[in-house]
Parts: C-alpha cells; structure tokens; sequence
C-alpha cells in the first residue's frame, strides 16, 4: 500500500483478488467494508465466440488516466484505500481483466466508489480490446450503454457524508 | 513532434509510433491530421471519417481544435474498450 492509499497497477500478469483486498484494508481499524468489482473474459460477444481477447493499452498515459480517476473517486467518498489493476496482453475466457477495491469506513461509499471507477474506467482510460472469433479478429466497439453509465456520475455531486453503516 | 496511434489506426496506418516534422502552420490537431492524409493510402483511409477517432495531447484527452506544438506527444486512437 502507498502511503496516499492508491494503487494503480497496468500488468501483463494475473492478479491475485484475496491478497488486493488485503492490501487495501489490514492494519487500517477505520476501514469497516471493502468492495471488490473483477472483470472476466466472456466466451461469448455479440452472437460470436470469443477464443481470446488481447487488450492495448497506451502505457503512460493509462497509469495517467487511472490515478486521476482514483483521485476524482477519493473527492466524491470517503474512501481509505482504493486498488486499481488492469492487465493487458492476450487472455482468454475465464481470465481476470481488470479489478477495483475499495475501502471506506461504511459501505455506501465502498459500493458507489467501486461503480464509479469501473463506470469511468471504461470510457477514460486507454484501453482497446481486440477479439478471436469465428470469422476472424475484430476490434470491440465501445458501447453507448457505458457513456451513459459514465454520464450519469457527472449529474450526481459528491456525496461525502457519513452515513450509518 | 511524437504521434502514436492505437487499436485500428495503428492497423490502417502500419504505424504504432513516429516522429514527424510537419509545416509551421499545422498547429492544430485537426490541421495535422489533413496533413497526415496526405502521407499515403493507409493514412487516408485510417483518416477518411474523424468520429469514431479520440485524440490525446500530452497524454491527457483533447479535441481536434487542441494547440500543438513541435515538442507535444499526440496520440490519434478508437473510442477507448477497456474494463
């Protein structure tokens, strides 16, 4: 754990969910919940089969984008810890792509810090996922639905209170 | 200045990274991507329609109407995809 309480990793390598969430939350009394999201390889995309998926990302500017993001989650909720790892290379269904912890003393701010980051993690950070079907390679087209899931955040100011757990 | 291009504009164009020295009055990223068009097929058709394409100043997001310089990292990518 950084002394500021963020972690951003961008890694080739798998992840270990258990060990992330305890990183965020031990040796911190305060933290009463950790919320966890992970993001897996589906098999399946738009009617095709998905053999694998390499995900590109823009290194520097990825790290870049997360921490900002992890800020802006942190000036929304009371968090004690948030975790960001995100992995690139060539996975395949089943694999582990991404994952965000958070850690806050209730969990109202857990859960809505966790959604916010994946919401605009998806449409802020610079990731581009490619796809093995069937009928060759393609390219994943972002989708509205997660614009508007991003948007919807901007219309809701921070909610920095305490509330009962 | 510094370009790099992702995803299926690294395809189209051939290209991941490069460095270029266009004219003193392309200094918008708009402007340098009419002069990228020019540079060849590849560029021309990875160029031919700019809505599905985001643009990066410095490694953070800009516009097409964003001020460039000789010294900045310009990044020409797809809608981002990841989570």
């Amino acid at each position: 754990m950084s002394p500021s309480g963020t972690v951003i990793r961008v890694q080739e390598a798998d992840f270990d969910v258990g060990a992330e969430i305890a990183a965020v939350s031990d040796g911190q009394p305060s933290v009463g919940g950790v919320a966890a999201f992970v993001g897996l390889v589906r098999d399946i995309a738009g009617g095709a089969a998905v053999a694998a998926m390499t995900l590109e990302h823009y290194p520097g500017m990825t790290e870049k984008a997360l921490a900002a993001i992890a800020a802006e989650a942190r000036s929304r909720w009371p968090l004690d810890g948030v975790c960001i790892v995100h992995r690139f290379g060539r996975l395949l269904p089943g694999d582990r792509i991404v994952l965000v912890v958070t850690a806050s003393a209730h969990r109202d701010a857990a859960f809505d810090g966790c959604r916010f980051l994946m919401d605009w993690l998806k449409t802020k950070a610079p990731f581009w996922k490619r796809e093995e079907t069937p009928d060759g390679d393609r390219w994943v087209a972002a989708r509205s639905d997660d614009d508007r899931a991003a948007e919807r955040w901007l219309a809701t100011p921070a909610p920095l209170s305490e509330k009962a757990p | 200045m510094k370009l790099l291009y992702f995803a299926w504009l690294k395809q189209r164009t051939g290209i991941s990274e490069e460095t270029v020295s266009p004219p003193d009055d392309v200094r918008t990223v708009a402007a340098l991507v009419d002069w990228l068009r020019l540079r060849g097929p590849g560029y021309a058709d990875a160029f031919a329609d700019l809505r599905p394409i985001r643009v990066a100043v410095n490694q953070e997001f800009a516009a097409f109407d964003s001020a460039i310089g000789p010294d900045d990292e310009i990044a020409l990518f797809p809608p981002v995809t990841g989570g």
